[in-house]
């Protein structure tokens, strides 16, 4: 696989961009530097698949492409299956000796947003990382539907404010805890799972080029923070995501094998979860006195996931 | 507006300014090719040796979305490349680890690449629209003293 190097930033910064401007992303928009700095990485040949969401409606609206390269979109819950069909088909024909160009290296990724994959896609994904087709699926975590609205999703995290989930006088906004997606996708039987956020922008990419370089089902939970629906300026996109990787509310980690647990970010100083919290509109309901027994809760469980990663990783299982 | 290294189709048309078709009219699936030539090895290709078809949205322009825009001050600048990797919309064109300056036909004025800017002062900061980049440049502040 040709990568590009991911040494430091000047030397990534000779890549040859295959993300192009002028998609409809909004400013500030964490999926666009996720989806570029993935692109950027490697100068295979890529054969993508998106399925309906922020990314799709925006990066292809007719007659605009902002992909340089195979990109195709489906319906809500198949962006897995595509990718999982064109990987058989590219396999099927690689055998006949059909393909125009056997020796091109070729990577097949799928992009969900965490509606599609969370929930509507959960089936679709599962089966093709069952299957165990050779791609990487990639999901732009920003916690709510955002491209319709704001709507929970299964990875909104407790105590957040939603158009279907609002805080008011009688609720705190959504009443259920995140889904643990990675365990999930580990225990699935994928071979690399990882937690990745784009201000770590080396840790992403390796990530990234794990993934690609592992023979087998990969699956990748990238943090998106939403300006629109998290209720923060645009400019404090890179800002926010330090927040939630540096509280630990949003921990990175890969887990290979469905065992070798790598934490893969520690930060140097933990920030209180409170910091997190306070920086987003989404969650300003849990300052009022009545609710900071939540912030509290936040806090523990934050604590005791750290604790059980950390433990996990030791214990090598 | 700006003259850093591009493609000449860079941002040719605003975005929706193309010919409209009735709801009658649109057809079911459709592929676009973001080129007009072969592209197997465009990976290996700067924007400006690629042949963009008119369906690549390099060929468009979001320019009308800002209402400020970063400008970037080339006497300060480091090279870092933090701009570079996190904008959103590949505005800052970087070229053997060099910055060559903002591709104003794409950015759309989020101020991600001021926030990441890491020298003092920054080498990028936000001013309105209208204000030219040389005028941003001459009223640019000079190095803040650490607080104590």
């Amino acid at each position: 696989m040709a990568i590009t190097s991911v040494k430091n930033l000047k030397e990534f910064s000779t890549t040859n961009e295959r993300f192009e401007g002028a998609h409809l992303l909004c400013p500030g928009c964490a999926h666009s530097m996720i989806v570029r700095e993935l692109m950027n990485c490697t100068d295979d040949n890529l054969v993508i698949s998106t399925n309906t969401g922020c990314l799709e409606v925006s990066t292809a609206v007719y007659p605009y492409t902002s992909w340089d390269t195979s990109w195709i979109h489906i319906g809500f819950e198949n962006a897995a299956t595509a990718a999982a069909g064109a990987e058989a088909m590219y396999k099927a024909r690689k055998r006949k000796g059909t393909l125009k160009n056997p020796d091109a290296p070729v990577k097949f990724v799928a992009f969900g947003g965490d509606g599609s994959t969370y929930d509507i896609g959960f089936q679709w994904l599962s089966g093709a990382v069952e299957r165990g087709h050779n791609f990487t699926y990639i999901c732009l975590d920003n916690e709510n539907y955002a491209n319709t609205g704001g709507q929970r999703s299964s990875s909104t995290p407790i105590g957040a404010s939603t158009t279907t989930a609002p805080a008011g006088r009688v609720s705190y906004g959504e009443k259920r805890n995140k889904k643990d997606m990675l365990a999930i996708m580990a225990a699935n039987g994928a071979s690399y799972v990882a937690q990745v956020a784009p201000n770590k922008w080396k840790n992403m990419a390796q990530a990234f080029q794990k993934a690609l370089a592992t023979d087998g089902p990969c699956y990748i939970n990238a943090l998106s923070a939403c300006t629109t629906e998290w209720k923060f300026d645009p400019k404090d996109t890179i800002n926010i995501s330090d927040l939630a990787t540096d509280s630990l509310v949003f921990p990175l980690y890969e887990i290979i094998d469905g065992t070798e647990l790598n934490i893969t970010y520690r930060p140097k100083n933990v920030l209180p979860v409170k910091d997190y919290l306070a920086a987003q509109g989404r969650f300003k309901h849990l300052f009022k006195p009545e609710n900071a027994y939540l912030i509290e809760e936040w806090q523990k469980r934050v604590d005791a996931k750290w604790e059980y990663l950390q433990r996990r990783e030791e214990a090598r299982v | 507006m700006s003259n850093v290294l591009s493609n000449k189709k860079r941002g040719m048309r605003e975005l929706g300014a193309e010919k409209k078709v009735g709801w009658d009219e649109v057809t079911h699936g459709v592929i676009l090719h973001s080129f007009e030539d072969d592209a197997t090895d465009v990976a290996k290709r700067k924007a400006e040796d690629r042949n963009y078809s008119d369906f690549s949205s390099y060929t468009a322009t979001v320019a009308s979305w800002r209402v400020i825009k970063p400008v970037y001050n080339r006497d300060i600048c480091i090279d870092c490349q933090n701009c570079w990797v996190w904008c959103p919309d590949s505005s800052i064109i970087s070229r053997d680890k060099q910055i060559l300056g903002i591709d104003y036909d794409h950015c759309k004025g989020c101020g991600v690449c001021v926030e990441v800017c890491p020298t003092n002062p920054k080498s990028l900061l936000m001013f309105g629209e209208a204000l030219s980049s040389e005028d941003a440049i001459a009223q640019w502040p000079v190095k803040e003293k650490k607080e104590k």
